[in-house]
């Protein structure tokens, strides 16, 4: 068992004629993904290097008709991201995986509005994510694969490479993972935090929980009020940015301080007080986590 | 991006908000011959004289000066152009005011907030008005947040008259007044989509003793990934306002952010890009900059970001911490021999690699003969560069 993603997912590529959608389409491949069919428009029949036994359509529902896909990554260019997470939620797809860098905050806006109007059972992970992988089952994204073991750690994240930073500590310490999921740095976003970590709660593969949070946004407090009230599982954290000056953009577009608010100490706080183990370096992410069990 | 009060101004008169009259002028030439002409065209001798920088706190700070007569107005005009002007946003180096916008003179009734930004939580647009105008919003945020009245926008559907009625009566405003203020928030929020906006801001809003509803400030960002969508916004871009480090970075698709401490940090990943920071103050040590070299880091970015980090002479330590994924380790270490060939190194240098092809990537900078530490994992790194670029303060 595991969250979200497993044997049973049939992956479609959407963006895969592109050079980041190639690239990332042939590692999925190789890792055992079972990846199913390709999307770009006006590409239909084409041959992708490395990818000659998956078909190219034009469309998602074509995609879907012919090979009967259940869920779609998208590596779409920012400008017409939001249009493909729609196309996706429309031709009935309910897992989208969005790692695109970069969507307009508008575009986003209406793209999550649709979904929760019209497609509530469509779950979208990202965008400006890693994407969601069950190590030895199906990677969906871009994170390394052979960093992750299988196991009973669920990992969630805000942050790309802190993520295969916990994962490979946690390896080495001999703890697999039984689902990780990059959530993003985006400020509008699919599955947040509570969302991710209800699903591990309920998962019986999950045994314990590490979350990366970040400066920006108030996500990682109402985590933390979430798993306070609801999860009896082992929880622990890190945050990143607890030197980050306020004003400034730490990269992602959600990593900002603002107004005073969203700060990792007040985050930090408001974990600790939930019970929560909070590694002070992120070097300890590992460690932190096996002190825990 | 962010753009000057003026700018946003005249943005706000193309959607039909209204601001008062005034001129922005480049030189003290331009403003003193604007005195004149703003006068005539109000038809009052008051004029405001007002700093264009970016940061807020002007007031405060000096940079803004109400003017009786031309002669006023010549001397705050020659006190305000070329200053430094330090607020609480520009930081203690303050910022040279180059840019001066004159404006008229209004009889001011009440002041008012009025901002609209992304509610991350809620997942929408929302608009904040407050009575508290002319404050720092956060510190009545913090006071007195009864005092602050939201109203949410719809994505697809936009603001709804409702809505501006809830806020102007909350407001106190009267019924003439709301029936204003309520077609401002619509010119607003319409302006805030098409244009693609992060934030605008308000502060204050006015009313006037004559019953008028005004924008006596503007403050307007925008969406950095919308750019694209609109190029006119390209010119109103101001480079003085921005570190040259971080102009130069943007060139290379690098994210840089410059800091007040003295280890030079190249990571690639914001998440681990700033961790880095948190963990190289752990052990005591002050990083210099954030710097996010992207997942794709080619050897020009590496090299490019080389440069940057050593032309600041604060460095005395460089900390390279890289996880690689779909980068290889071995790119990145070659990476780092050819910009240290280019651009040398006079200072310590500790390497961390950690991820895929890790021992070619360590093999290539051992067979270097680059003086430098190649560190076991992140806190031995963070430790070492500590020790090697001074110590622990």
């Amino acid at each position: 068992m595991s969250v979200l993603v497993g044997k049973q997912t049939r992956l479609i590529v959407q963006g895969m004629t592109g050079s980041a959608g190639a690239f990332h389409a042939r590692q999925m491949l190789e890792y055992g993904t079972n990846l199913v069919a390709g999307v770009t428009p006006g590409k239909k029949g084409a041959k992708v290097e490395g990818l000659e036994k998956v078909p190219v359509f034009d469309t998602v529902a074509e995609a879907i008709r012919e090979t009967g896909a259940n869920a779609t990554v998208i590596y779409v260019p920012p400008p017409f991201a939001a249009d493909a997470i729609m196309e996706a939620a429309a031709a009935g797809l309910k897992l989208i995986v969005t790692i695109t860098e970069g969507i307009p905050t508008r575009d986003m806006l209406r793209a999550r509005a649709l979904l929760q109007s019209d497609y509530p059972d469509a779950v979208l992970v990202g965008p400006n994510c890693p994407g969601v992988i069950t190590p030895g089952e199906c990677k969906i994204g871009i994170m390394p694969g052979y960093i992750h073991k299988p196991g009973d750690v669920g990992v969630v994240s805000r942050s790309g490479t802190l993520t295969y930073e916990v994962v490979h500590q946690l390896s080495s310490l001999g703890l697999g993972q039984s689902t990780a999921i990059g959530i993003g740095g985006d400020p509008v976003k699919g599955l947040d935090f509570i969302d991710c970590i209800a699903l591990f709660n309920a998962d019986p593969a999950t045994r314990a929980i590490f979350m990366i949070g970040e400066i920006g946004g108030s996500s990682e407090e109402a985590a933390a009020a979430y798993i306070k009230a609801n999860v009896k599982k082992p929880v622990a954290a890190f945050i990143a940015g607890q030197t980050a000056p306020p004003g400034k953009r730490m990269g992602h577009a959600g990593a900002i301080i603002a107004g005073g608010k969203g700060t990792a100490k007040e985050k930090i706080a408001a974990l600790t007080a939930a019970g929560i183990a909070v590694a002070k370096t992120p070097a300890e992410m590992g460690v932190t986590l096996k002190s825990v069990l | 991006m962010k753009i000057h009060e003026y700018q946003g101004k005249e943005l706000f008169r193309r959607y039909g908000i209204p601001v008062p009259l005034g001129e922005p002028a480049m030189s003290v030439d331009e403003a003193i011959a604007a005195v004149p002409r703003v006068q005539r065209a109000s038809g009052v001798d008051v004029v405001v004289v007002k700093a264009q920088i970016h940061a807020g706190g002007r007031g405060k700070g000096g940079g803004v000066k109400v003017a009786r007569s031309r002669e006023e107005a010549d001397k705050a005009v020659r006190a305000i152009f070329g200053m430094n002007l330090v607020t609480h946003q520009t930081g203690p180096e303050g910022k040279k005011v180059q840019r001066l916008l004159v404006e008229q003179g209004l009889d001011i009734d009440k002041e008012y907030y009025l901002g609209v930004t992304l509610d991350r939580a809620a997942g929408r647009v929302t608009i904040m008005a407050s009575s508290e105008g002319g404050m720092d919003i956060e510190e009545v945020a913090a006071s007195h947040p009864e005092k602050i009245l939201r109203a949410a926008l719809h994505p697809a559907l936009g603001y709804q008259e409702h809505q501006g009625r809830a806020l102007g009566f909350g407001l106190g405003l009267d019924a003439k007044q709301v029936a204003q203020f309520s077609k401002i928030l619509a010119s607003l929020c319409r302006m805030y989509d098409e244009m693609d906006c992060s934030l605008v801001e308000v502060n204050p809003l006015i009313t006037t003793k004559d019953g008028r509803v005004l924008a006596l400030d503007a403050k307007v960002n925008f969406d950095d990934n919308a750019l694209d969508r609109h190029p006119e916004l390209s010119d109103w871009r101001d480079l003085s306002e921005e570190d040259p480090a971080e102009i130069e970075a943007k060139k290379f698709d690098l994210s840089y952010i410059a800091l007040d401490g003295n280890i030079g940090c190249m990571v690639n990943g914001a998440g681990l890009a700033m961790s880095t920071m948190d963990i190289i103050q752990h052990y005591g040590g002050q990083p210099a900059n954030f710097l996010d070299v992207g997942g794709g880091a080619t050897t020009e970015k590496v090299t490019a970001a080389f440069k940057i980090i050593t032309r600041d002479p604060a460095v005395k330590g460089i900390f390279v911490n890289i996880f690689g994924g779909i980068m290889k380790c071995d790119t990145i270490a070659n990476g780092v021999l050819k910009a240290v060939v280019e651009v040398g190194l006079k200072v310590p240098l500790v390497v961390r690699l950690e991820g895929t092809n890790v021992e070619l990537g360590k093999k290539i900078l051992g067979s270097s003969g680059l003086d430098l530490y190649a560190a076991a994992d992140m806190a031995d790194g963070a430790r070492k560069i500590v020790e090697l670029a001074g110590g622990a303060r």
